[in-house]
């Protein structure tokens, strides 16, 4: 793999790809969490905090342990094999994004509504049954705790990936973070969730930074030199986002003439 | 074994996701770039020129799946 020493044009790339990384981890790990809020939310207001923060504190810490046990372990692949195979996931997954965006920006997927999401959780919570187990709220704890770890797998997913195919496990794992306190505090002054995030832009935002990188490190891992090295990164971004507006466009134009009618993804 | 089929599921959906056609067409795509490189062809336009395919082939199939 080509990594000449760095110079002033180098130290230009490194500063892109590390802000796009840093930018990448940070929207998702906003988009996952505000989910992940509305669901402790509708948990926490009905049935108390104690239970529901404790499941919200232990998810926590298992998605902690992910990061910390699997970063390092991926490390230790040789960078082309680590490129190949976290490339070819971030492209696969990437793409999942990136094509729920499109269809739900071109009206064929309905929008995620958080106060709704927050409204059924919270009517679930309140009709639940009460079963106590070691001294918690077992409803709370259990549904808080898959709720943040289910959001935040894709989250720890993304991290791991982006920072460890870049050697910057560190900052992948600080623009998460830093998300999530955003996320906690915006949430805990709005008392409520946070239907006003534009959650598909952001959705939207994090497919096409996935797939992206994918794309980029997926080639570079099956021998490929891109014009440009880690500038031409900037290139895939921009192809692929007009290759999305296109395909929005069109979806649209479809969806509008009526063919097909009734058609989900 | 229920729960490896379980365990098995859930990453399928994780990574895979709704269109199995997509990890296989980048696989194929990913596999086709590698015979390039090796054989002596720089070929850095092939991936992102498949990933178009596959995404506009995937959501051409999920729009038209109710047609």
């Amino acid at each position: 793999m080509r990594r000449p020493a760095l110079g002033a044009h180098d130290n230009l790339d490194v500063s892109t790809s590390t802000v796009l990384l840093i930018l990448g981890a940070f929207l998702a790990s906003a988009v996952e969490m505000v989910e992940a809020l509305t669901i402790v939310l509708g948990v926490g207001v009905v049935r108390g905090w104690r239970s529901t923060l404790i499941g919200v504190g232990a998810a926590t810490i298992v998605l902690a342990a992910l990061i910390a046990a699997l970063g390092p372990a991926l490390r230790l692949l040789p960078i082309v094999t680590l490129r190949l195979v976290v490339g070819a996931l971030l492209l696969a997954f990437g793409l999942q994004w990136l094509r729920k965006a499109i269809l739900r920006t071109s009206g064929y997927k309905a929008l995620h509504d958080e106060d709704e999401a927050f409204r059924k959780e919270r009517d679930q919570a309140a009709t639940a049954a009460q079963e106590q187990r070691m001294g918690l709220d077992w409803y709370s704890f259990t549904v808080a705790f898959k709720g943040v770890l289910l959001e935040g797998l894709e989250v720890v997913f993304i991290v791991i990936t982006f920072g460890s195919a870049q050697g910057r496990l560190g900052l992948a794992a600080a623009g998460a973070g830093a998300a999530v306190v955003l996320v906690v505090v915006a949430g805990v002054l709005a008392r409520g969730p946070l239907e006003r995030v534009p959650e598909n832009t952001i959705k939207f935002a994090v497919g096409l930074l996935l797939t992206s990188f994918g794309c980029f490190w997926a080639a570079e891992g099956v021998g490929v030199h891109w014009p440009g090295d880690e500038l031409s990164l900037l290139g895939v971004i921009g192809f692929l986002g007009a290759l999305s507006f296109a395909l929005v466009r069109a979806l649209r134009r479809q969806r509008l003439a009526g063919l097909p009618v009734g058609a989900q993804a | 074994m229920r729960y490896l089929r379980s365990f098995g599921r859930f990453w399928w959906n994780f990574i895979v996701g709704d269109d199995w056609r997509v990890a296989a067409g980048i696989a194929f795509a990913l596999g086709v770039t590698s015979l390039f490189t090796h054989g002596g062809i720089d070929a850095w336009w092939l991936l992102p020129l498949a990933v178009a395919l596959v995404l506009a082939g995937s959501l051409w199939r999920a729009t038209h799946r109710s047609a």
